[in-house]
């Protein structure tokens, strides 16, 4: 075998990046955790963590908050996933926000969102003491992410100080907190979407099915295509049930989660689908749609 | 049909496309300019031009445009990467911001940072990843002084690729001399660099001349497009010629059966079987297993993460330097270097921060500023003190033996950045030049007598009783009460006090931030070698920074410091002011006056805490006396 004499190629350069980080929280943290979210980045951070580790288990738990409205289909395949990988998973669920009947439906997304969601996450990062979060944001989806360090320092209340950031050069990343304080950490920082899927594709990772065409029962609400996945779901005067062929960009809460018509059943149908795209992943979700700065108001509050 | 003329199905024809993009590569640069130069509507304009600005992203653009735009009715590319509230309000950047586009042939990370003066530290953060740097000059202005800031910076930081965009062309009439000229003065100031490529583009980002594709409007000009340039230019990879180093980032211990050590190899290349020696305790072992993401494999190179198993047994932990044993790293607790000034607080030589570099961690001071550098003239200065964004060569020390390269050779082995012990802020980033032998050379004289025999002859637990407080607040007043009653209890005592010190031993010094610390330093020293002698030392200081009461007290044995805070209100000192001098500081006779002008930040976690005000100092003594009792310390 000769020697590699060519460039690291993108993918592998990327991948030992991100490996670089998620050992490198595991060394300096005392009880970090990663947060799974069960949508394609989680899957292609978790599938890291496995290769970092190897072949030791990764030493931190993988945490989901649980709204209570994601699709069905999510939780199975989160279950499994960590049955099969033989990983703790800590599911936590904003119980005052259960016993006041918080839903998208009666009270819209942006209250939804804040407290089963950015509050819940606080919650099980306050009760576990975790002083360090990996979340598989990307730095491509959206502006402020564009500016997030690796090492993103979050005070003892959670917050985030876009001006006041830790200047973060080369590789060394700056672990430092104080009691209470903790740091998210953001392994796939320099991925795009299209790495994601390459990756998906070429090492064979297992994802949510959702992402894939089908037919499967949805309602044209407010122009966005909402599947109806429990009962749970009311149909307003005028709407109706009708099968379709769609999937799923990004997976979140089913009712706030914008399907498209598809065929594309297959990974390769998806990264083609995705090569032509005219519109970018976020367009799917309800919560983005507010204002351009809506993302960066609700990071400086805690939102992953 | 035959087999070979099979034709490819949609889904096998993208499986391919996808395949061979996988073999794409990476370029990271960065790109630098004056605030009006045209920099985040160049990145814009080449986000849009490559198509990867989908539908809905531009549709918000336009609704934005018309909010915060500055260029009328048309898009203004730049706010495509403008990314917080803030800085979209105000109109310019303020912080490093990271963009992605890709080609066929490549898939670049763009790091946008400021050109103000005030942000050198945003583009060294850019720089320190990039393999190319593209600097930005109006083609009306020329080269302005940050042009040549940014060109030095972007040296320093060892990037050895550098495009000059000549932005704005269409401003001067597509003028071929305009064009001429810059590039001709940029040439000649940029001899002095080591850069690899420089190659001069005259463009106009808004409009698209030269930027993707050549344009026809400057038939005179025969180099390439920007992105021709950025898609060909080869940046080499240095760190996969130089020896093989790895530090290690995590020690992989599954099992009784398994030890690997896992990291990021910094430079060369490793194969089954090579020898590596520890750097520092220069043990020696081989390599059994070379795990890599994708499995075992034979060899691996740098850039790559993977983890390493050995043929022998050997204590390794994080922190450790894996080298290549013919050519070895230097190993050494002090160093010359670079440093770049991250935080508005100053940087003071003698404070104590934490230095990373690679996994491992390890306090460090600078001992010394040989000189500042001007970043606009390069001019060397002399400085006691460091500002933020300016940028010294530097003596450090640290409180132990580190591995390391000089930065030249090895930007992975060669960087560290520095931390502030209290606040935990990266306030500094370093590049080391050099390591100092005379640290190597000097050993500790090892003594018959040690200081436990001689405390044991004294008959006491040595001890170091720090008194501080603001001036006036009855410091010394009580530090002399409990000298005589331990001195009557037959100890063995001595008062360090802050004005006596003065006129002796620290006479040289002044008030300055920087002199404040050095005065705590030495009387620390001072203080260590007293309880050394085995006495029990009284000091009695204002000493009013954090770090250096810290610093004192990690001279000091476990237990042997005894932090004891006088707290007398300011109010209060300023009505006692026995030797005038809260008047003086008033009337701004006295400059870095503690509690007035300078600074003083209380103890958080005293041993003793002394409410000094309304009691009598015997009291309050006896309160330091009856702490000394509780631990056994005296009788």
């Amino acid at each position: 075998m000769s020697l590699p004499e060519s460039r690291l190629t993108n993918l592998r350069r990327l991948e030992a990046e991100s490996i670089h980080i998620i050992r490198e929280v595991a060394a300096e943290f005392s009880n970090p955790v990663m947060l799974y979210s069960i949508g394609k980045d989680s899957g292609v951070m978790l599938h890291l963590a496995m290769k970092a580790f190897y072949p030791s288990k990764p030493p931190f738990p993988l945490l989901h908050v649980d709204t209570t409205w994601k699709f069905r289909d999510m939780i199975t395949f989160r279950d499994e996933t960590a049955a099969k990988l033989g990983l703790d998973l800590i599911v936590h669920t904003n119980q005052d926000g259960v016993a006041k009947g918080i839903n998208p439906f009666d009270h819209g997304s942006s209250v939804h969102t804040h407290i089963m969601k950015t509050e819940a996450l606080k919650q099980a990062l306050d009760k576990y003491g975790f002083d360090a979060a990996f979340g598989g944001a990307r730095r491509d989806e959206e502006k402020s992410r564009a500016k997030e360090r690796v090492f993103s320092f979050r005070n003892a209340s959670h917050g985030w100080d876009p001006k006041n950031q830790r200047p973060e050069l080369w590789n060394l990343y700056n672990a430092r907190v104080a009691k209470g304080e903790s740091i998210r950490a953001f392994p796939l920082s320099n991925w795009t979407e299209l790495d994601i899927w390459q990756y998906i594709l070429t090492e064979n990772i297992p994802m949510v099915p959702l992402y894939l065409a089908a037919r499967r029962p949805v309602v044209n609400r407010d122009g966005m295509l909402i599947m109806v996945d429990d009962a749970r779901m009311k149909l307003l005067p005028g709407e109706v049930v009708e099968d379709k062929m769609i999937r799923f960009r990004t997976l979140g809460c089913y009712p706030l989660t914008g399907a498209i018509e598809s065929d594309a059943d297959t990974l390769p149908a998806i990264v083609r689908e995705m090569l032509i795209a005219r519109t970018s992943e976020r367009q799917g979700r309800l919560i983005d749609q507010d204002e351009a700065a809506s993302m960066e108001k609700k990071k400086r509050e805690g939102y992953f | 049909m035959s087999g070979t003329e099979r034709i490819l199905s949609a889904e096998e024809a993208v499986t391919d496309y996808v395949l061979a993009q996988e073999a794409k590569d990476q370029l990271r640069f960065l790109t630098c300019g004056s605030v009006d130069d045209g920099k985040s509507t160049l990145i814009g304009r080449l986000l849009y031009d490559t198509k990867l600005i989908f539908e809905d992203q531009l549709a918000t653009l336009e609704k934005d445009s018309r909010k915060h735009g500055t260029v009328g009715d048309e898009i203004d590319l730049a706010l495509l990467v403008d990314g917080l509230e803030a800085e979209r309000e105000q109109g310019i950047t303020i912080d490093v911001a990271y963009r992605f586009f890709a080609t066929d042939k490549r898939k670049f990370i763009v790091a946008d940072t400021p050109g103000h003066e005030q942000y050198t530290r945003n583009m060294a953060t850019g720089a320190s990843t990039a393999d190319l740097a593209v600097l930005l000059v109006d083609a009306r202005q020329g080269l302005m002084v940050q042009t040549r800031r940014h060109a030095f910076i972007a040296s320093l930081l060892g990037i050895r690729h550098v495009v000059l965009a000549v932005n704005k062309i269409d401003l001067v009439d597509y003028a071929k001399d305009r064009f001429d000229d810059i590039r001709t003065e940029f040439e000649q100031f940029a001899n002095g660099f080591d850069f690899e490529s420089l190659v001069a583009i005259p463009m106009s980002a808004r409009f698209g001349d030269n930027v993707t594709v050549k344009s026809d409007r400057m038939p005179w000009y025969d180099g390439p497009a920007l992105l021709e340039h950025l898609e060909a230019v080869e940046v080499g990879e240095h760190e996969l010629d130089a020896p093989f180093r790895f530090p290690v980032q995590w020690v992989n211990r599954p099992n009784l059966d398994f030890r690997g050590y896992s990291g990021t190899i910094a430079s060369g290349r490793v194969s089954v079987g090579d020898e590596l020696v520890v750097a520092g305790p220069a043990k020696t072992s081989r390599v059994a297993r070379i795990i890599a993401p994708e499995g075992n494999v034979s060899e691996a190179r740098a850039g790559e993460a993977v983890t390493l198993t050995l043929a022998d047994e050997i204590d390794i932990s994080r922190g450790d330097l894996l080298a290549s044993p013919a050519d070895r790293p230097d190993v050494a607790d002090q160093m010359a270097a670079h440093v770049i000034w991250m935080a508005d607080e100053p940087m003071l030589p003698g404070r104590s921060y934490l230095l990373k570099i690679g996994a491992k961690t390890v306090t460090a001071t600078v001992t010394e500023i040989k000189h500042k550098i001007n970043v606009n003239t390069f001019e060397h200065m002399a400085g006691k003190t460091l500002d933020l964004n300016e940028i010294a060569f530097c003596n450090l020390a640290t409180a132990a033996p580190v591995a390391f390269d000089p930065y030249e050779v090895n930007k992975a082995t060669g960087s560290f950045i520095l931390i502030d012990r209290l606040t935990n802020a990266t306030v500094g980033a370093g590049l080391v030049w050099f390591a100092l032998r005379r640290a190597t050379n000097i050993h500790w004289q090892a003594l018959d007598i040690d200081r436990q025999a001689r405390a044991d002859k004294l008959g006491q637990t040595p001890a170091v009783l720090w008194f501080t407080g603001l001036s006036g607040s009855g410091k010394s007043t009580i530090a002399s009460i409990v000298e005589k009653k331990l001195h009557l209890e037959g100890r063995h005592t001595y008062t360090l006090d802050g004005d006596n010190v003065r006129h002796g031993l620290n006479k040289d010094l002044g008030f300055t931030d920087a002199d404040r610390v050095e005065n705590i330093r030495r009387v620390g020293e001072v203080a260590r070698l007293m309880t050394d002698a085995g006495l029990i030392t009284l000091v009695s200081f204002i000493s009013p920074f954090r770090s250096e009461r810290q610093m004192a007290r990690e001279l000091m044995g476990d237990g042997e410091f005894i932090e004891i805070f006088v707290d007398t209100p300011i109010e209060e000192c300023k009505t006692r002011d026995p030797k005038g001098l809260y008047a003086k500081a008033e009337r701004g006779e006295i400059k870095n006056f503690t509690g007035i002008d300078s600074p003083y930040e209380a103890p958080e976690y005293p041993e003793i805490h002394l409410n000094n005000v309304g009691r009598d100092p015997e009291d309050v003594a006896d309160e330091v006396i009856g702490y000394l009792k509780d631990k056994g310390m005296i009788g």
